[in-house]
Parts: C-alpha cells; structure tokens; sequence
C-alpha cells in the first residue's frame, strides 16, 4: 500500500496513527501536538506558577522519563519559571532498581535537573524484600503503592518542594475509574479522575499532567525522540483486580481507541454526581472544565505501576469471582427513594442542599458528603482514618517482624 | 532448524522493547533470515513472521505475554520501519528484504 502523508503537514510520511482519533501524523508534527496537548492541559488546569519548585516522581520508566523530557521542554519554550527536581523511590527489592536507578541518574544528566532518591528503609525502617519475608508475596503490591504513595511526599517534603507530578496517564486513570466502578465506590471513583489531589491545608499537592495521554503514545514518544528509559517487570506480581481491568482496557482500545479517553471522561461526569467533589478537566477541549479544584486523593494508589498478567486466560475469571464477592457483601444499587426530589408547584427548592445518596466502599449506603480529612494520628500524614494507610500496614509489619538479630 | 523450508529466504532485523526482549533470550536486537514464501507459496507477512517467532526465537516458555489467541496481544506495539503497523495492513503485511520489525510492549511499569 502506498505511504500515507501526513494529515498536518503534508508532506512527510504518516508514521503515526493517533488512537484518540485516527490522525495520521509524520514524527515531527506527532512531536509537537503531543507536547501541545500537554501544555494545554497544564494550562487550562492552573498547574504550576512561576517559580515554582516541581518535584517528578521518577522511576526510570517510560511515563515519568516522558514526563520529565516533556515538562524540561514546555518549562523552556513557554517559559513555566518552573525549578524542576527528579525525585525516585528505592523500595529496596534486591536488583530491581539497581538498573532503573541507573537510568534515573542519566535522566538526571540528560535533563539537568538535580535527583533525589529515598529509600522506603530511611521512611518505614522495612525495605519490600523484608516486607516479603514476612508476609510472602501475596498482596505486597498494595504494601509498595500504599508505602510509594507517602514516599514521594514524604521526600519532596525532605526537599521543601510542595508539589509532586507523578506520570499517571489516561490507561491508568481509566483503570482505575473502571476498577472504582466495578467495586461500586464512587467516591473515590470520583477522586481518582482529579488531575490535582491533595487540597491548600495539605502540604504537598500532587498532579498528574499526562492525564489525557495515551499510554500508546507516550510509548511513541519515547520511541521517536529516542528517551532513554527502562522496563522491566515487576518481580513481585501485581494485585490481580488491576491486571483484570489493565487487561480489559487494552482489549477495549484495540476494538475501539476512543474507549480509554471516554472512560476517563465518564469518570469526570459521574465525579461531578459526588457531592463535595470537584473535578478539573479540559479532555479535548470540551468547554466544560471547572476551576483546578483539587480533590482529595490519599488513597489513590496504582498498585507498583506494573502490570504483568501472568495467566491471562484467569484474568476475567479472577475479575469475576471478585465481583461476586463484592456482590455477596451488599446490593450496590444506589437507593433512589433517598432522593426526596420535593419540587411542587413550581417551588423551586435550593438544589445545592440536596445530596445524592452514595454508597460507600462496602455498600453501607451513608449519605457521603464532602470527605472529612484529617491527619494520622502516628505519623501526621493527611488521612481520612485516625490512622493512614501506610501506618496500618506497618502496624501489621512490625508485629509479624521475625525475632532475630539480638 | 530456523525457516527449513526450501527456497529463497529474506533478511530482515526484528527488535524487541519495553519488556518484551525478556522474552526472547534478553537481546534487542535479532537479525535473521526468514523464508520469502509460506508453505502455499503465497509471500511471508506479520502474521507468518509472528507464528515464526513463537516457533524459533522465543526462550522463554510464557508465550501468553506475547501472542493471545494466536494474535499480539493487546498492549503491544509493533512498528514496521518506524510505522506503526495499523499503516501497514497490520498482519497482511507483506515482508521485504532489510525490513525492520519492532515489537514494543506498553505494558510494563511507567
Ligand atoms: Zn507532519
Ligand atoms: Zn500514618
């Protein structure tokens, strides 16, 4: 077949087709709408100002890497005045980061910007090796994105740097508003589609500028400017719920590209249900952003950010089975006789009072207004339990620790 | 025991990335030759390529990370010289000497 050209320039050679609406582009104009796209939702979205001090979560990967190599080009030929730092977790899994780090610190180089690594022995005093020892390697994966998620705070607050951007894109923000779906929690549901989590009484916020990327294209952006960037798997395998949705979004795409930014879209609609919740967004320039309201976010966590699928003929059946047990803990239907729509004889009642009834997690059907945050009780951190996440966890970890080294 | 078919053969360089080279013995980049024709005669595509593949060069026993119900499995790019495939005819492509063919998975960690 002959060489399509390029539908922008026209005169280079199409070596892109762009799965949100089938352009065919040449590398160079691929290049610049990726990057222009990016701008534009920083702009519309009141990201950064000036001089501001911007950690990125790094970790050698492919998204942070084109996070980092975009934001170093947009900060130059826009002029941001953003102070750009590179910020990496080691989890301490023998070997697994010994190369990504590696790489972190040539990005370092590369993009001139100083790095920071934290290691989770300095923050929790358990590395995930030990972490395994002690509970095996079912669910540690919860345990690594629970104890990231602080990590990148905790040290971007070591820096005195009150912003974090992580490279979170539109495959994993549909995943998790598909997964938030299947288990009925709207709530963070709703949370999980912000491009801003954290709020102005916390102390770092964090944001995710690759929100309406494509994972395909961030993978061509890489490949056609030639970033240098590492992939391995995950040695310790990922929660099998998020495999099954992963697994049902690349499904989804290859039938219909469009799927995965339409579900990050749904999730902002249906985000904008939940009372108390704001939600930014600017998908497609759609005219119908709102302020850059920052939702809360404390437990948005991705997992270890990597997805291998072992057994991908068990994946459905998995996603299945947990669906019914979801199932067996509570209808999940939202209880619509709650609604009290009391609008009679044209009396226009306030509608801002009203609240949808949303059920929470488990299906406990409480009214959810506007989540109360607060702090843990241990370690400060902001929570919506006495006692966070990470705390929780450790709590778990310590008991178990192994009586050994006297 | 690569490609026995007789007749004529075609070079061609196939690289694998983001995760995929653990695959196949943890190397990129892999030259090989390949027979221009399938056993009905007609030329070797993608599609003959990628059976080829699963058959010779891969080491590694998880062939599901590759292949899902003997095609790519979702989430994995594949370049035909720096085009992505869905340019190309996808499978139906027909192989030329000196193609290069670039398997990458987005699938691994970010
Ligand atoms: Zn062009
Ligand atoms: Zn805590």
């Amino acid at each position: 077949m002959a060489p399509a050209l390029c539908a922008i320039c026209r005169t280079a050679r199409a070596l892109i087709k762009r799965p949100k609406n089938h352009a065919k582009l040449c590398k160079g104009c691929f290049i610049t709408i990726f990057e222009d796209e990016i701008h534009h939702t920083i702009i519309s979205s009141k990201l950064f100002f000036p001089g501001e001090k911007v950690a990125i979560g790094a970790s050698g990967g492919k998204d942070s890497t084109v996070l980092a190599s975009v934001l170093k080009s947009l900060n130059e030929r826009h002029g941001y005045g953003l102070d750009l730092v590179l910020l990496s977790i080691d989890e301490g899994i023998k070997g697994y980061r010994d190369d990504s780090l590696e790489t972190v610190k040539r990005n370092a180089q590369q993009y001139d910007m100083p790095l920071k690594v934290v290691g989770y022995d300095e923050l929790y005093g358990w590395t995930m090796d030990q972490v395994v020892e002690t509970i095996g390697k079912k669910g540690n994966c919860t345990y690594c994105g629970v104890f990231r998620r602080q990590a990148l705070d905790r040290g971007a607050k070591m820096l005195g740097i009150k912003h974090v951007v992580t490279g979170h894109n539109a495959d994993d923000v549909a995943e998790t508003v598909l997964m938030n779906l299947l288990r009925g929690d709207l709530p963070r549901l709703s949370r999980s589609t912000s491009i801003v989590t954290g709020n102005d009484s916390l102390e770092v916020k964090r944001s995710k500028p690759l929100k309406y990327s494509y994972e395909k294209e961030i993978v061509l952006y890489a490949h056609h400017k030639k970033l240098d960037y590492f992939s391995t798997e995950c040695i310790y395998s990922p929660e099998a719920f998020r495999g099954s949705a992963r697994s049902l979004i690349k499904q989804l795409e290859r039938v219909r590209p469009s799927a995965i930014l339409d579900i990050v879209r749904s999730g902002e609609d249906m985000a904008r249900l939940v009372p108390g919740e704001k939600s930014s967004s600017c998908g497609g320039c759609q005219g119908r952003s709102s302020a850059s309201g920052a939702a809360v976010a404390e437990e948005d966590v991705g997992g270890c950010g990597s997805t291998n699928g072992r057994n991908p003929g068990g994946e459905i059946a998995a996603m299945d089975k947990q669906l019914r047990e979801n199932e067996e803990h509570e209808g999940l239907e939202i209880d619509i006789t709650k609604l009290k729509l009391t609008e009679s004889d044209g009396t226009r009642q306030n509608r801002k009072d009203k609240q949808i009834p949303i059920r929470g997690p488990n299906g406990t059907g409480k009214v959810v207004g506007r989540q109360v945050l607060g702090t843990c009780e241990r370690c400060g951190y902001m929570s919506s339990q006495a006692i966070c996440q990470a705390c929780t966890l450790l709590e778990g970890l310590n008991k178990n620790r192994p009586k050994i080294q006297i | 025991m690569a490609s026995s078919v007789e007749g004529p053969q075609i070079p061609i360089s196939v690289d694998f990335s983001g995760g995929l080279e653990m695959l196949f013995s943890n190397q990129r980049r892999h030259s090989l030759s390949i027979a221009a024709n399938d056993k009905d005669g007609n030329p070797s595509t993608i599609a003959f390529l990628i059976d080829h593949l699963c058959k010779n060069l891969m080491k590694d026993p998880r062939s599901e990370l590759f292949v899902l119900d003997g095609h790519i499995r979702p989430g994995i790019l594949v370049l035909i010289n720096d085009a992505d495939w869905e340019l190309e005819g996808e499978e139906e492509y027909e192989l030329k000497a000196g193609d290069n063919v670039l398997f990458v998975s987005t699938l691994h960690g970010g």
